[in-house]
């Protein structure tokens, strides 16, 4: 099995909660989609011209002061098991894990990872970068892979043409490049069928949402990641700009919507979500969406401050390590489906008991 | 389930509200709650490239004056109809004129604002240099008959190569 001990952090520093509005917003994302001259797009390349692409990039990226400490996986020669999990911890991309049915894995695909940091390699363009960090940080995370873009930059020549920018496979990325997104949970503004209204305006403003693995994944649990919609036509720091507007004022509504639960149904919402935590703490069997939903439940709670005691990075942890994939690792083998939704509750349980003594 | 309401077809949107302190379930097929006007889901994003693909499909874009085959990688637009990517980076530029009008479409502009960049000047080989000057001599040498300098040229090429 893949030896995760070799990332800096575990590839999981983002989830600690540290961040600004850490209880809203899970994480922040911001990656660049480049392409070196010389070579077809990843998918219309032959398996030779992606192994020198990788070449270079592994050639570039030992020169880089902000990768010293990142490993190297090559996503191609691992098992299905490993690279599931590296998806999961939303280190590499669905499609370059090869766990799409539309994209099979290609040879040549990789990543490095750094503290916070990654570099994919051979995904639908030759290279995206993606900076995560905990909460919502936009300047942070953009800062972060700026420092790397250039770095790269200065060594592997880019696609790039004055009128379009930064040349890309898919026409929706061309320009910057750039998708930041913030993964936010938004219960309340569901639960008072606020969120429609929040959505539609969102869209309005050009930007778009998806569900907790960005494109074509659905909303479960009650996070969103927001992000712009286009690439071109704007500067970095006005799509950064809009971004941070428009999710400060989403987390304004969302935080009005929970008051407005609080007075116009306290009670009513108090059991709900002990009950969810109830059944988080003494289920034997629980499906990904239950617990997704749960978690929300419970999220909710430590944020109106319904339950204490209980951490916001626990139950982040819970939200990355309850799923299928970290379920086999911990038990070192594979799992059929009701053998992982009665691991995912022993292990939910556990956790949730180890903190317990403080739950009130 | 039936619906609340009909009590004829099966619900499908399931409504709960707080009235008074109150928790109410409410259960309606999708015509009655569109008559009492319910929002029965999010609207998922439109897919940005839905109205240039159809565009696409009804020819009304301008065809490439290169025939409409990318020189480096042999991409055609019914290659981009299929797959919506393009194949290398030379396709912006040999589909140019369809290229702005379908990232004004996707966009609502078709001019990068962003940063601009400068790629790294190449790493010359240097052995590569020396050896494309010494052939270069090489042929001058032969075309004014001077074939001692040729030989001298011609040796010093095999050592290089």
């Amino acid at each position: 099995m893949i030896d995760l001990s070799l990332l800096p952090d575990g590839g999981v520093r983002w989830l600690d909660a540290s961040g600004p509005h850490g209880d809203i917003v899970l994480s922040t994302r911001v990656r660049l989609a480049r392409n070196i001259e010389g070579y077809a797009f990843t998918a219309r390349a032959r398996d030779g011209e992606r192994l020198r692409v990788l070449a270079q990039v592994r050639e570039a990226v030992q020169h880089l002061e902000v990768m010293a400490d990142s490993a190297q996986f090559r996503v191609d020669e691992l098992p299905p098991l490993d690279r599931a999990l590296l998806h999961e911890r939303h280190l590499v991309s669905k499609e370059l894990a090869g766990l799409d049915a539309l994209h099979p894995l290609r040879s040549g695909a990789a990543v490095f990872l750094g503290d916070r940091l990654g570099v994919m390699v051979n995904e639908e363009d030759h290279l995206r970068l993606q900076a995560l960090q905990s909460g919502f940080a936009l300047t942070q995370a953009y800062e972060a892979i700026g420092a790397l873009d250039r770095g790269l930059g200065q060594r592997l020549p880019y696609s790039f043409h004055p009128e379009f920018g930064f040349l890309t496979a898919c026409p929706t990325n061309v320009g910057t490049g750039l998708r930041a997104s913030v993964l936010i949970h938004l219960p309340g503004l569901v639960l008072t069928k606020e969120i429609g209204k929040v959505l539609a305006g969102m869209q309005q403003m050009g930007l778009t949402y998806r569900g907790l693995y960005g494109e074509g994944s659905e909303v479960v649990g009650n996070f969103f990641q927001i992000s712009n919609q286009t690439t071109l036509g704007n500067a970095e720091e006005d799509l950064l700009d809009k971004l941070v507007r428009v999710v400060g004022h989403v987390i304004e509504r969302e935080a009005q919507a929970r008051k407005v639960l609080l007075r116009d149904a306290g009670y009513i919402i108090e059991d709900k979500l002990w009950r969810a935590y109830g059944t988080l703490r003494y289920a034997r069997s629980l499906t990904f969406d239950e617990a997704m939903n749960y978690l929300s439940g419970v999220r909710l709670a430590v944020g109106l401050k319904l339950i204490s005691g209980l951490s916001v990075y626990t139950l982040n942890k819970l939200l990355i390590f309850s799923q299928a994939a970290h379920l086999a690792y911990a038990e070192g083998r594979t799992l059929s489906e009701s053998e992982t939704n009665l691991a995912r509750a022993r292990y939910v349980r556990t956790t949730l008991e180890q903190e317990s003594g403080a739950v009130g | 389930m039936l619906c609340d309401n009909c009590r004829e077809r099966d619900a499908s949107v399931h409504l709960t509200s707080i009235v008074n302190n109150e928790m109410k379930h409410e259960h309606f097929c999708e015509q009655c709650a569109a008559e009492r006007g319910l929002e029965t889901s999010v609207a998922p994003p439109k897919h940005p490239l839905g109205d240039f693909l159809q565009a696409v499909q009804q020819q009304s874009l301008p065809a490439s004056p290169e025939g409409g085959k990318c020189s480096f990688c042999g991409s055609t637009l019914n290659d981009f109809r299929a797959t919506s990517r393009w194949g290398c980076a030379r396709c912006y530029v040999t589909f140019e004129p369809a290229m702005r009008e379908l990232l004004r479409r996707v966009h609502g502009n078709s001019r990068h604002a962003g940063i601009a960049y400068e790629p790294p000047a190449p790493v010359l080989d240097e052995n590569a240099t020396i050896l494309g000057e010494l052939k270069d001599r090489l042929r001058r040498a032969i075309e004014s008959e001077q074939f001692e300098m040729a030989a001298d040229l011609r040796d010093r090429i095999r050592g290089l190569e």
